[in-house]
């Protein structure tokens, strides 16, 4: 199971809380989930001092680790702002970190999220970046100071699942000490299965769930596909090959 | 029983259960320290559409059921309404919202262009298909609130100093006070004027973040709304809100780039955490509240379950809750 920043989650699953159909759907798949972190927005639940205390309520019964992020920031600035008020409000230095470069397809901004995150790491904040496979950028990010890395699996909300095996697997290969969560594009539990089967830590997700006709029952799938991703990876899976291999031996047959 | 009664709040709630209450011969009075309908009711700033089937894509079946009868239940009681179905559409790259929406929407019909220029030509243009729910309503929810005030001024209904007799509790989120699980959800809306569109029904307009509706009142008014926030805050539109409604409008028709802006409009819905309503007996009264973003499509069958407990001793079936003292609670 993952460690985050000296804290130990009893699960693979991060659920986001957003645009579920009532609380009580969203508390009811998130028993199912058995999801260790919720992440919440801070922007938007929380505008006035006393106006998202329901929600905050909430989320607090939910029991399980709260990762504030930053969700919706353009800017280093802004992104800045909201972990800031994010710590005030959650009481933690968690944060999930985003910084929106580009408006249609929520692709991260490379450049701002590095910033941002050395500004928040100085100011003793333990980050997650939401950022792409690209490895320079994750570099960039461990060099000034984060210790997780949150690379998309594809943009976020769009379902596509792993779009880059081969970028997710090469970050996998490098760092091999730092805790590795896809985050974003995941539609379906095939997907988190295989994020967690290339060695990944944990997955994110939020509308496969939330936007799914039957959240709860959702949310129970990949719950269940995690656990099937995690003991496959711990099983030495079979190398893939060419040609076929028959499962009975030949040799020895019966002549019949 | 038959009373007397007194109803605390004068919103949707309380103006629809005084209005059955008195059709059935109780005698109701209503406490209400702002008086007739207004802005102070949250139900001022709704949407007013009667859409049991849209709604049913994002709600338990039983708000479906139970909405279906809402429109006969406003006509029956004088109030203007359209049965005009309602639209549904999605911008190009949104089109697999669409999709869902047609799965989980069974009574959702496909228009083509064509089909889109019958119901409604302004749009025709900018989108190629289109979903159709036939038989659904909308109405103008202050006309309306306005209507049940008068008509029960007219049958002898006064509002009153203090509450007295069996008390019936439809304040919305202002009964927090007895109501520990009661949550408010925020919500934006404006009211434009744009003369250049016309529209004759309820327009949906799917996006995965920021779902509009417009809702045509009459002489090129428009509702736009509405933002869902979990928040109780019950003032203060937000630049973020306003301007992504703003952009989902001019997203819809250009022309409404051009409308004039005559309100911004906030207020908080009064939800439980299933976000369904409540029939709830408590030891000095009876609440029927957390009719959520169904006001209007709700009010009635909450109406009619209220008076069936009230007046019959028949409680209902589903939404009611027996929290008196040594009382049993069933959901």
């Amino acid at each position: 199971m993952p460690t985050f920043y000296g804290k130990d989650i009893a699960s693979r699953l991060m659920l986001g809380t957003a645009q579920y159909p009532s609380p009580a759907i969203l508390a009811d798949a998130f028993r199912q989930s058995q999801a260790g972190i919720a992440t919440v927005s801070v922007r938007r639940e929380a505008g006035g001092e006393q106006a998202g205390q329901d929600f905050w309520q909430l989320i607090q019964d939910l029991g399980v680790a709260v990762l504030p992020n930053t969700a919706g920031c353009h800017s280093v600035r802004e992104a800045v702002t909201t972990a800031q008020m994010a710590r005030e409000l959650f009481d933690t230095n968690w944060i999930k970190l985003e910084v929106i470069g580009h408006a249609d397809t929520l692709q991260p901004d490379p450049f701002g999220l590095v910033e941002a995150a050395a500004q928040l790491s100085e100011d003793g904040f333990e980050v997650f970046p939401y950022c792409t496979e690209d490895l320079v950028l994750c570099e960039k990010l461990v060099e000034v100071g984060c210790r997780v890395l949150m690379p998309w699996g594809a943009p976020i909300g769009t379902g596509l699942g792993l779009n880059n095996i081969y970028g997710l697997r090469t970050l996998r290969a490098h760092f091999p000490d730092i805790p590795l969560v896809v985050d974003a594009g995941l539609g379906v539990p095939s997907q988190a299965a295989h994020a967690i089967e290339l060695g990944y830590d944990a997955v994110l997700l939020n509308t496969a769930v939330a936007k799914a006709g039957d959240p709860v029952a959702m949310a129970k799938g990949f719950a269940l596909a995690v656990e099937a991703g995690a003991l496959a990876a711990a099983a030495d899976p079979m190398e893939p090959r060419d040609m076929a291999a028959p499962s009975t031996p030949v040799l020895g047959k019966a002549f019949l | 029983m038959s009373g007397p009664f007194t109803i605390l709040g004068g919103g949707v709630c309380g103006l629809a259960v005084a209005t059955e209450l008195v059709a059935r011969g109780a005698k109701v009075s209503i406490y209400d320290p702002n008086g007739a309908p207004g802005e102070h009711a949250c139900s001022w700033w709704a949407g007013g559409m009667l859409a049991p089937d849209c709604e049913g894509v994002l709600t338990e079946p039983d708000v479906v059921t139970q909405g279906r009868a809402a429109a006969d239940w406003w006509a029956g009681k004088g109030a203007t309404l359209t049965r005009a179905g309602t639209l549904v559409v999605a911008l190009g790259r949104d089109q697999s919202e669409l999709k869902t929406f047609a799965r989980r929407a069974p009574a959702a019909t496909w228009l083509d262009r064509a089909g889109i220029a019958e119901v409604e030509p302004h749009l025709a243009e900018h989108f190629a298909k289109a979903l159709f729910i036939e038989g659904e309503a909308h109405l103008d929810p202050r006309a309306t609130l306005e209507h049940l005030h008068s008509a029960l001024a007219a049958k002898g209904v006064t509002y009153c100093d203090a509450p007295q007799g069996q008390i019936i509790d439809c304040r919305g989120l202002a009964a927090r006070d007895v109501l520990p699980d009661l949550r408010g959800v925020k919500g934006e809306m404006l009211v434009v004027r744009c003369p250049d569109v016309s529209l004759s029904r309820p327009v949906r307009l799917l996006h995965p973040r920021f779902p509009l509706y417009i809702v045509p009142r009459s002489d090129h008014v428009f509702m736009l709304g509405a933002t869902q926030l979990e928040s109780g805050e019950r003032q203060r539109a937000t630049l973020r809100s306003v301007s992504e409604l703003m952009n989902a409008a001019y997203a819809l028709h250009p022309a409404f780039g051009e409308a004039e802006l005559l309100e911004i409009g906030v207020d908080a819905r009064p939800a439980f955490p299933d976000n369904q309503p409540r029939l709830r007996q408590l030891d000095d009264r009876i609440c029927a509240n957390g009719l959520f973003r169904h006001g209007f499509l709700l009010a009635p069958s909450l109406a009619r379950m209220t008076a069936d407990l009230v007046l019959d001793g028949h409680a209902p079936e589903i939404w009611y809750e027996d929290h008196r003292t040594g009382g049993s609670t069933c959901a």
